[in-house]
């Protein structure tokens, strides 16, 4: 399939990233491999979105720091970026809100786009076919074809895939939306859980030709919770988060036992919503 | 107050290539050792095995050893030394414990130097221990018959020592009381936990090069570029191994027959 029939896509990444770990970075490089392998998609973005100081997750730092972090952390990727519109709003935005924004922004830049190359992509970044892409956008002027529009996707891993399941923590709308509108790649390693919870949830099975498992082979078990428990027992976290991020956190002391206990004892925002709306 | 025994890591394998995990074996390794209070980690050495071990895949020793100083750039108390890799000839793990444990003897009026002042309480007499630093499968290949001399392991365990870091799918307690010199020499025998599980190979690194597939985040960017660079790990590349004899000319290995490809 040539170049220019192929969907392409962005893949969106929500999540506290407290801290961002190397585990992180991975997910994108495993799912554009695979999205790319299909010979059907074409990806050409990644998106961290940090979450919110509103999310109200024990032990969740300030969005300041982990915004900082994750720019580190992407510094020296040629696609994958940070957006800080979620974490700068002044409450916790619902995932599939998030989705929706970035979706709309590729839509009005590509309106915008007509004349100019329309490959989001970095400042200097060669645009080898932009010439090619030009000749078909002109012919469409002002309408663009909807295949034209890259498609943003969310990416995860199976552990948010599975907390689908917890009671008030989504909005059983907001998953259709999420699953129907958008989709979903998930690494996992394994797959047959994943595609079990998938079977057993009608909502999912419906969509499941639009969620993309994609399986994680080796075991990379780097979370953000155990970095931060090394981190507390003066264990090192080198070569499990860039270099950077380790002498930023470093420099900023910015996991400790105190750190640890933001946020005890207060309701997680989704529930606290969910819990409210469903009472009221 | 008892003053703590300074220890030298040394690391032996293929480093076939160099990845995140073997970097982190010495980062377990010596926070495993500090927490005993007994030790005070003063360096580590990776020594990438010779090219004569003629493991499958393996390429030619220059850029192993190239690839982990690259890894090793950022590191303050790791290096790597390619003196297994020169000689002339595969020797045994004990031949190379010996050779740089016998070199850190010979170094110990620079000691202040090699520790940069962290070994405070270290007395001046305090000789320098050399560990073997190791994977727990490494500890389980103690088993395989033939494979080291009983001699040697017992000379490994009781005259250095071993630091095993354990990975999933591995009990080194198990390989440990399953044999007799091992069980002798236990307490010589550190078990550290890597609290992260990772099933981080070189041999999945490999496939994935061979794929096509991304390993940015498995290893240092800068081994990344290296490898592209001089096109290794291929599918159709140089790194197509049958375990047989290979040619002398160990510099034909790695070169490119095209010019490089521009690292990405």
């Amino acid at each position: 399939m040539e170049n220019s029939e192929k969907t392409e896509v962005v893949l969106l990444a929500c999540g506290s990233f407290n801290p961002i770990t190397n585990m992180h970075l991975r997910l994108f490089e495993l799912a554009k491999d695979y999205m790319n392998g299909t010979g059907k998609y074409r990806v050409i973005k990644g998106i961290i979105s940090p979450v919110g100081d509103a999310y109200k997750k024990k032990g969740l730092i300030s969005a300041h720091h982990r915004v900082i972090m994750a720019e580190l952390a992407t510094k020296n990727s040629e696609w994958v970026e940070v957006d800080t519109w979620e974490s700068l709003q002044k409450e916790w935005v619902e995932t599939v809100k998030v989705l929706r924004h970035h979706q709309e922004k590729l839509e009005a830049g590509s309106c915008d786009r007509q004349q100019d190359s329309p490959i989001p992509g970095r400042p200097g970044q060669k645009r080898k076919w932009a010439e090619q892409r030009q000749d078909f956008s002109q012919k469409k002027l002002l309408e663009p074809k909807p295949k034209d529009v890259p498609k943003v996707k969310l990416l995860c891993g199976a552990d948010l895939l599975e907390s689908f399941a917890v009671p008030n923590l989504w909005k059983s709308e907001d998953i259709t939306q999420i699953v129907g509108d958008y989709g979903l790649v998930c690494i996992t390693r394994a797959g047959n859980d994943a595609q079990k919870f998938i079977y057993e949830s009608d909502a999912l099975w419906k969509h499941r030709n639009n969620i993309h498992l994609v399986n994680e082979w080796i075991t990379n078990d780097i979370s953000s919770t155990k970095i931060r428990r090394a981190l507390r027992r003066g264990q090192s976290i080198r070569y499990l988060v860039p270099d950077l991020v380790q002498e930023y956190i470093e420099k900023h002391d910015l996991y400790s036992y105190e750190s640890e206990e933001k946020n005890v004892g207060v309701i997680l925002a989704p529930l606290q919503r969910n819990t409210a709306d469903a009472n009221s | 107050m008892k003053s703590r025994i300074p220890v030298v890591l040394l690391a032996c394998g293929s480093f076939n290539p160099i990845t995140n995990m073997h970097l982190r074996l010495f980062e377990v390794a010596r926070d495993h050792l500090h927490q005993t209070g007994m030790y005070q980690v003063i360096g580590g050495i990776i020594s990438p095995v010779n090219d004569n071990y003629r493991k499958k895949d393996l390429v030619a020793a220059h850029h192993r050893v190239a690839m982990a100083r690259l890894a090793l750039q950022t590191s303050d108390w790791v290096r790597v030394d390619p003196w297994e890799s020169e000689q002339v000839q595969w020797m045994e793990t004990v031949k190379v414990l010996r050779h740089h444990h016998s070199e850190l003897l010979r170094s110990l009026p620079q000691t202040e130097g090699l520790d940069h002042g962290r070994a405070r309480s270290t007395a001046p007499t305090a000789v320098p221990e050399l560990k073997l630093l190791c994977g727990a499968d490494v500890l389980k290949t103690f088993q395989t018959p033939n494979l080291w001399k009983d001699a040697h392991i017992q000379e490994i365990v009781e005259k250095f020592g071993v630091v095993c870091v354990s990975r999933m799918g591995h009990n080194p307690k198990e390989y440990i009381s399953g044999s007799p010199i091992l069980h002798r020499y236990r307490h010589n025998i550190h078990l550290a936990r890597e609290p992260v599980q990772n099933e981080l190979s070189s041999t999945y690194v490999r496939r994935a090069l061979s794929q096509g597939h991304s390993v940015k985040y498995l290893l240092p960017d800068a081994v990344i570029t290296y490898i592209k660079d001089h096109n290794l790990y291929t599918r159709d590349g140089s790194c197509k191994g049958s375990g047989t004899q290979r040619n002398e000319g160990k510099t034909s290995w790695g070169e490119p027959a095209t010019p490089p490809r521009s690292s990405s």
